[in-house]
Order: structure tokens, then C-alpha cells, then sequence
């Protein structure tokens, strides 16, 4: 039974003691998280989150909060003040697809939550799922991409007419710290090696630049083993032996292909966690699949991809015991193929699915 | 009396046919600029084709070649020129590019590039496509009887731009510790590339072009790219066109090829996207490419592998080599050589106690080359002694 509950003044962290039988007072952290349910289907993926989480008891407190972009006193477009005192209060943040808008004048709303929180690193972990059958059954890596410049730096000018040109940029200060978190993220996860995968031979300087960061920060972290690739080496190996490979850290544009293509030897973005890390310890975890706006509000969504994405937040905040449990009892659905939806194969609806992992979750206790 | 004669009939002639026209035995250009076929250096029945070796497996999967060609009877000499990748003047490379010139046509092997060098030691290959304005890399990826992949009956083309795009190699380092690379797409090379891509669909019968890009990031450079294979595609109505961003491009070669046809693209997005088909059909051994350009022609592997870990080792597979050279036999209207290799070397891929290494044999190199030749021994008279 609820004994005592303390809120704390700045709302950040709450605590609620249980008394147990044997008279003994245990004390659950309870974090707060910022929710962001996103366009289309993503408030009823949200949702279903939201009650899987409940089901197994994480504590884990939500925040809503809404993105749209609003006009700020300067006339630049920014993210709402509450969602941004929000996040960075929070630091950490769960998100549902959103949708950007052709003509509304504003750029891409993930764009300015990368930028307005220096989101730096994109992490997508990849790992064939059992049930949900594809070619390639033993998939097993994570990529991490630089996400702030290199190909998408957005300069581009017109030299005279009928000649463009693009300006990749890369800084020493970005590769050393994306060839950091890489590092880290090995160690932390227990990996074995990180490949930076380049096109040195090319771009001599640039990609020479981002490898001997990396070089460079691979001396201090000498129990994660260090190998240098070439992006067109990697996508023939990916293609025929997906098993030899384990973190792969790189520039932006080879992030972009190579991510979604490791998404699709597991089966696409429907089922692909992603998670994005900024400075001062902001992480926004998101599913990277679109609004899908023809299915909304028809309770026929896949929650998977959002649901991998909140395991991997509580896997960042380290309760791996929850995360275990939430991702055993959702690969367990899948693999039962009873309940699945229809991008799965089944015909069930999103709610069942949920359902279906909730009871699974409780059954666990 | 003749030279006057075709002289006089070149603009009318012009006109009506569009190409080439045989007047009296003579050859008509018409548009100025138009390569005469076959190549230059045809004496006495003879073809002189230029050889560079390369590094790793490129001098032993190309004397393959020759011993071939020698067993086959096939009209075509050899001018070796090699190519030292570690030696950091150019003159190697420009020989090279010179005996190009001279004969028109090229077969080689991969020269190794050091990235530890420093920036103006420029990639040997990328001087010699660029130099020879070889702006189309053709390749054809088809799956091969006999060869176990995880996606049967893959026949997709792909056309990358050979020549500009992130391949330019302008790079600097304005700001220490900031370095800037730049990708140049132009509208000609785009038009050209485009153009070459529709030309090809139409001639072999081919029914939709989809172009691969990422314009919705570079607005300027890849939206140019796409403008241009728009207004190309308005004047091949027979052909459909439609544009796939290249990160889902990838994503769907991975799990629903046969939805492509032919594909255009620049430089970078190329090297990715044939990288992954030639993934999808069995790995580099395989797929044979061409590289061309409005005069000059030059053949090679398709993935362009070193292969430095299993050179000297008679565990390469010599497939897409001597692919490559069936596509040269091709270019050079030697259609009948061209056949019966071909024919040959599928005929020796159905049998899989051959299958080299990579495609999860036990098989040599010379075992697969020796069963090749004895093949088309048995296929006619036309041979010398092994």
C-alpha cells in the first residue's frame, strides 16, 4: 500500500515509498519523461506505450507535450517554450512521427529539435526480429551517425548557371565527439568493436579527418576493437553477411543510407527503434516510421517501432530489468504470430496487440 | 572522286539517317564528334585493346583473360601499360590515359589508392575516368544460374554518373580543424547522364527509369540532378520515370528488388546502390562494368575490388573479369566471341563443384578458367592447344 508520496519542488523526480510486508520501506525513483505523441498514428502508438509501460510497472511518469512550430519574437520559427523548458528539465524524451508540412513556410520539425537541442548522434540498433521473417535472419548491429553536418549541412550555391554545388563539412570537433559516444556506447553495451566506415580514398581530406579522429579516440578506449571500412565494402558485405558486423560509426550521408538500410534487412522502419543523443545529456528516442495518416485513428498502428524506441530509452536510463521485460514480452507476441497487426502479417487490431503484450508483461511478474 | 562525292552527300545524308551511313562502302559522320565504329586500331583483322593490370587480384584474373582470348582464337592484342599505385608521380597514369587514347578501348584491374597520402595524390582510376570523360559506369545486375542468393531473378541496370558529383575531389581546409568538401552536379553532365540512361532503357527494350537521389536535403545539387532526368524522361513517352530517395532505395533493394529496372544516379549514390545489388546477386566476383564515355571505352569489375587479401592465392573469382571482357568483345562488334565465352561461363557457373570461395565453393580459379576453355573447345574447331 501507498504509504507517503513527495513531490519534489522543481517536479523533476518523484518518490513513492511502499511498506512491505516484512515492515521494510522501499523507495522507487519515479523519472519523468517528455512525451511527444506526434501526427497520424502517433497518439495511439503513444498510447499503447503508455499502457504497456504501466503494465509493467516502469517508473516512468509522462510529460505530454506538443511540437508544432510557432513563430518566435525574432521571426525564427523555434519549438514551443513548455515543450522546450520540458525536455530540458527532463533530458530525456520519447517521440511519435511527426509530420512536416509542405508549404507552411517552416523547415522540417525534426530539423529544429536537432537543432535546438544539438542532437548530435543518431543510434539504431538493429536486431532481426524472431517472427517477423525477412532474408536475413541473423542482423545484429547498431549503427551510429554523425547527424549535425557532413552532407546535410544545407550550404549549396549556384556558380553560374547550370552549375551547383554542395559543401560537405567536417570538423574535428564533431567526428572527435560522435567517435566518443561510439566508444562509450561500446563499452557501456558490451560490444565488441566499432568500424568507422569512410570514403577516404575519394574525399581525402574530409573523410580523412573524421577517421583520424576516431583514430585517435580509439587509443584510450583499447578494449573496444577499431576497424576502418569502406562505405562501398560495407553495403556489398551488409548485402551478402550482415553477422560481421557490430557498431559502424560515419558521417551523416552514409549514416542516412546505411541506418535505413540495416532497417531494412530487419524488416523496415516499422519495427526499427532510433535514438537520438544531444549535448548535456538530452536523448530523444523516436520511431522513425511516417504518420501513416491513412490508418489513423482506425486502431490498426503497429506500436513496435515506438515500443523498441521506449525500451532503448530505459535501457539509456538504465533499467535494463524493466527494458528486458518489456522487449521479451513484445518479441514474444510477435513470434507467437497469434496477435499481430496487419504490416506484421496478422489482422489484429492495435489495441489486441497491446493487449497481448501487457498480459504477457504481468504474466512475467 | 569518292571523297568528294560523300562530301557532297554528307548534309543530306545527315538529315535522313541521324548516325552513320554506309555510302559506297564509305562511312558517312554526320554529326561532328560522332566516334566511328568500331574503335581506331583495326589492322589486319586485329583489335589492340589497352591492358592495365592493377593491383591485388587485377594481373592474375587478366592473364586469365589473354590465356582465354589466346585459347579462343579471338581477334584482339593486348598493349600492357602498368600502373604503379604507390609511386606518387603521374606519369604512370597518364601513359596509361595516352595508350587509351590511342586505342580507344581498355580492360583493367583496380589501382590500389593510399588514403595516408596526401590530398593532391589524386586516385589513379578516378584521374583516368575523369580525364578520359568516361561519364557513364553501366552495370547490369543479373542473377546467375546456379549461384545461391537470398533474392532469386534479379535483372536490374544501373547507370551512375561516372565523373562529377562527390567524386570531384575539391576539398580544403579553411578554418583549421574545419575541412569543406565540395559536390559539383552540372546541368550538361546531368542531361548527359540522364539522356544515356532513356537511350539505353529504349534500346534494350527496358520499361521504366527510376531516378535515385536525395533531393529533398540537397535541394540545389540533387534537385538540379532530378530536373534534368525529368525533362529528359518528357522526351522518351514510351518510357516511365518515376524518383526514390536513395536511403529508401536501399531499403527496398534490401527487401523487394524486383521492383527496379534501370537506375540513374550520380557518382556517390551510385557507388552504394551498386554495391548492394552486386550484394544482392552473389558479391563482386560476379558482376562485370562498363565505363563509357562519347569516344573511348573502359571495362572492368563492377564493385572496382582490390582484393588484396586473396591475390596470388587462385582463389579469386575470375567471372566478372571475363564478363567484363565479353562486354568489350561486344563493344567491338566481336558479338560471336563474345556468345560463345558467355555462354561458356554460365555453362561452368550451373556447376557448383566449380564455385570459387566467395560464392561458397571449393573451386580455383584455374580449375574454373580450365573448364571454361575445354567447353569451348567442345563447342567447335576454332581453338589452339591448351
Amino acid at each position: 500500500q501507498l504509504d507517503a508520496f513527495v513531490v519534489l519542488a522543481s517536479g523533476e523526480i518523484s518518490y513513492s515509498s511502499q511498506q512491505c510486508s516484512n515492515f521494510m520501506t522501499i523507495y522507487t525513483i519515479i523519472q519523468t519523461v517528455t512525451l511527444i505523441p506526434g501526427d497520424g498514428i502517433g497518439p495511439e502508438i503513444s498510447t499503447a506505450v503508455m499502457k504497456i509501460f504501466e503494465a509493467a510497472k516502469a517508473p516512468i511518469q509522462w510529460e505530454e507535450r506538443n511540437v508544432t512550430a510557432i513563430k518566435g519574437p525574432g521571426g525564427r520559427w523555434m519549438i514551443p517554450p513548455e515543450a522546450k523548458e520540458s525536455m530540458n528539465k527532463n533530458k530525456i524524451g520519447l517521440k511519435g512521427p511527426l509530420k512536416t508540412p509542405i508549404a507552411a513556410g517552416h523547415p522540417s520539425m525534426n530539423l529544429l529539435l536537432r537543432k535546438t537541442f544539438d542532437l548530435y548522434a543518431n543510434v539504431r540498433p538493429c536486431v532481426s526480429i524472431e517472427g517477423y521473417k525477412t532474408p536475413y535472419t541473423d542482423v545484429d548491429l547498431v549503427t551510429i551517425r554523425e547527424n549535425t553536418e557532413g552532407e546535410y549541412s544545407g550550404i549549396e550555391h549556384l556558380i553560374v548557371d547550370g552549375v551547383v554545388q554542395s559543401i560537405k563539412l567536417i570538423t574535428e570537433e564533431a567526428s572527435r565527439r560522435i567517435a566518443k559516444y561510439a566508444f562509450e556506447y561500446a563499452r557501456n553495451n558490451q560490444r565488441t568493436s566499432v568500424t568507422a566506415v569512410h570514403k577516404a580514398n575519394i574525399m581525402r581530406m574530409s573523410d580523412g579527418l573524421f577517421l583520424r579522429k576516431c583514430r585517435e579516440v580509439a587509443e584510450n578506449y583499447k578494449d573496444v576493437k577499431f576497424t576502418e571500412m569502406y562505405l562501398d565494402t560495407v553495403c556489398l558485405n551488409m548485402v551478402q553477411d550482415p553477422s560481421h558486423f557490430d557498431i559502424l560509426v560515419m558521417p551523416n550521408l552514409y549514416g542516412d543510407i546505411l541506418s535505413d538500410l540495416c532497417a531494412g534487412l530487419i524488416g523496415g522502419l516499422g519495427v526499427t527503434p532510433s535514438g537520438n543523443i544531444g549535448a548535456n545529456g538530452v536523448a530523444i528516442f523516436e520511431s522513425v516510421h511516417g504518420t501513416a495518416p491513412d490508418i489513423a485513428g482506425k486502431d490498426l498502428a503497429n506500436p513496435t517501432a515506438l515500443l523498441l524506441s521506449a525500451v532503448m530509452m530505459l535501457r539509456h536510463m538504465g533499467l535494463h530489468g524493466h527494458a528486458k521485460k518489456i522487449e521479451t514480452a513484445c518479441f514474444d507476441t510477435i513470434r507467437d504470430e497469434k496477435v499481430l497487426t496487419k504490416d506484421l502479417g496478422g489482422n489484429a487490431k492495435c489495441s489486441e496487440f497491446t493487449a497481448d503484450i501487457c498480459r504477457r508483461v504481468q504474466d512475467m511478474d | 572522286m569518292m571523297a568528294t562525292l560523300t562530301k557532297a552527300l554528307k548534309p543530306i545524308l545527315g538529315m535522313q539517317f541521324g548516325n552513320t551511313a554506309k555510302v559506297f562502302g564509305a562511312a558517312v559522320n554526320s554529326q561532328r564528334g560522332k566516334p566511328t565504329y568500331p574503335p581506331p586500331a583495326k589492322y589486319g583483322g586485329r583489335h589492340t585493346v589497352t591492358l592495365i593490370p592493377g593491383d591485388g587480384i587485377g594481373p592474375e584474373l587478366l592473364n586469365h583473360v589473354r590465356e582465354l582470348f589466346r585459347f579462343s582464337c579471338v581477334p584482339v592484342d593486348f598493349e600492357v601499360v602498368h600502373v604503379n599505385s604507390a609511386s606518387t608521380s603521374e606519369d604512370d597514369i597518364n601513359n596509361a590515359i595516352m595508350a587509351i587514347r590511342r586505342n580507344g578501348v581498355a580492360l583493367k584491374g583496380n589501382v590500389e589508392t593510399n588514403h595516408t597520402m596526401p590530398p593532391n595524390h589524386k586516385s589513379r582510376n578516378n584521374l583516368l575516368r575523369t580525364s578520359l570523360d568516361l561519364y557513364a559506369n553501366m552495370m547490369h545486375c543479373q542473377s546467375l544460374p546456379g549461384v545461391q542468393t537470398r533474392h532469386k531473378n534479379i535483372d536490374i541496370i544501373i547507370i551512375r554518373e561516372n565523373t562529377e558529383g562527390e567524386y570531384s575531389s575539391l576539398e580544403h581546409e579553411s578554418v583549421s580543424g574545419v575541412v569543406e568538401s565540395l559536390k559539383i552536379i552540372t546541368r550538361n553532365n546531368s542531361l548527359r547522364i540522364a539522356d544515356y540512361a532513356f537511350r539505353l532503357a529504349r534500346d534494350k527494350g527496358r520499361r521504366r527509369v527510376t531516378a535515385v537521389h536525395k533531393a529533398n536535403i540537397m535541394k540545389l545539387g540533387d534537385g538540379l540532378f532530378l530536373q534534368c532526368c525529368k525533362e529528359v524522361a518528357s522526351g522518351y513517352p514510351d518510357i516511365e520515370f518515376d524518383s526514390m530517395i536513395v536511403d529508401n532505395t536501399t531499403m527496398q533493394l534490401v527487401s523487394k528488388p524486383h521492383q527496379f529496372d534501370v537506375m540513374v544516379m550520380p557518382n556517390l549514390y551510385g557507388n552504394v546502390v551498386s554495391n548492394v545489388c552486386a550484394g544482392l546477386v552473389g558479391g563482386p566476383g560476379l558482376v562485370p562494368g562498363a565505363n563509357y564515355g562519347r569516344d573511348y571505352a573502359v571495362f572492368e569489375t563492377a564493385t572496382r575490388n582490390t582484393g588484396k587479401s586473396i591475390a596470388n592465392r587462385n582463389i579469386a573469382n575470375p567471372t566478372a573479369m571475363l564478363l567484363a571482357s565479353c562486354l568489350m568483345l561486344d563493344h567491338l562488334k566481336l558479338h560471336d566471341y563474345a556468345n560463345m565465352i558467355r555462354g561458356a561461363i554460365l555453362t561452368t557457373m550451373n556447376e557448383t563443384r566449380l564455385h570459387t570461395v566467395d560464392i561458397g565453393g571449393q573451386g580455383t580459379t584455374s580449375e574454373v578458367v580450365q573448364s571454361i576453355m575445354r567447353i569451348i573447345q567442345s563447342g567447335g574447331p576454332l581453338t589452339t592447344e591448351i
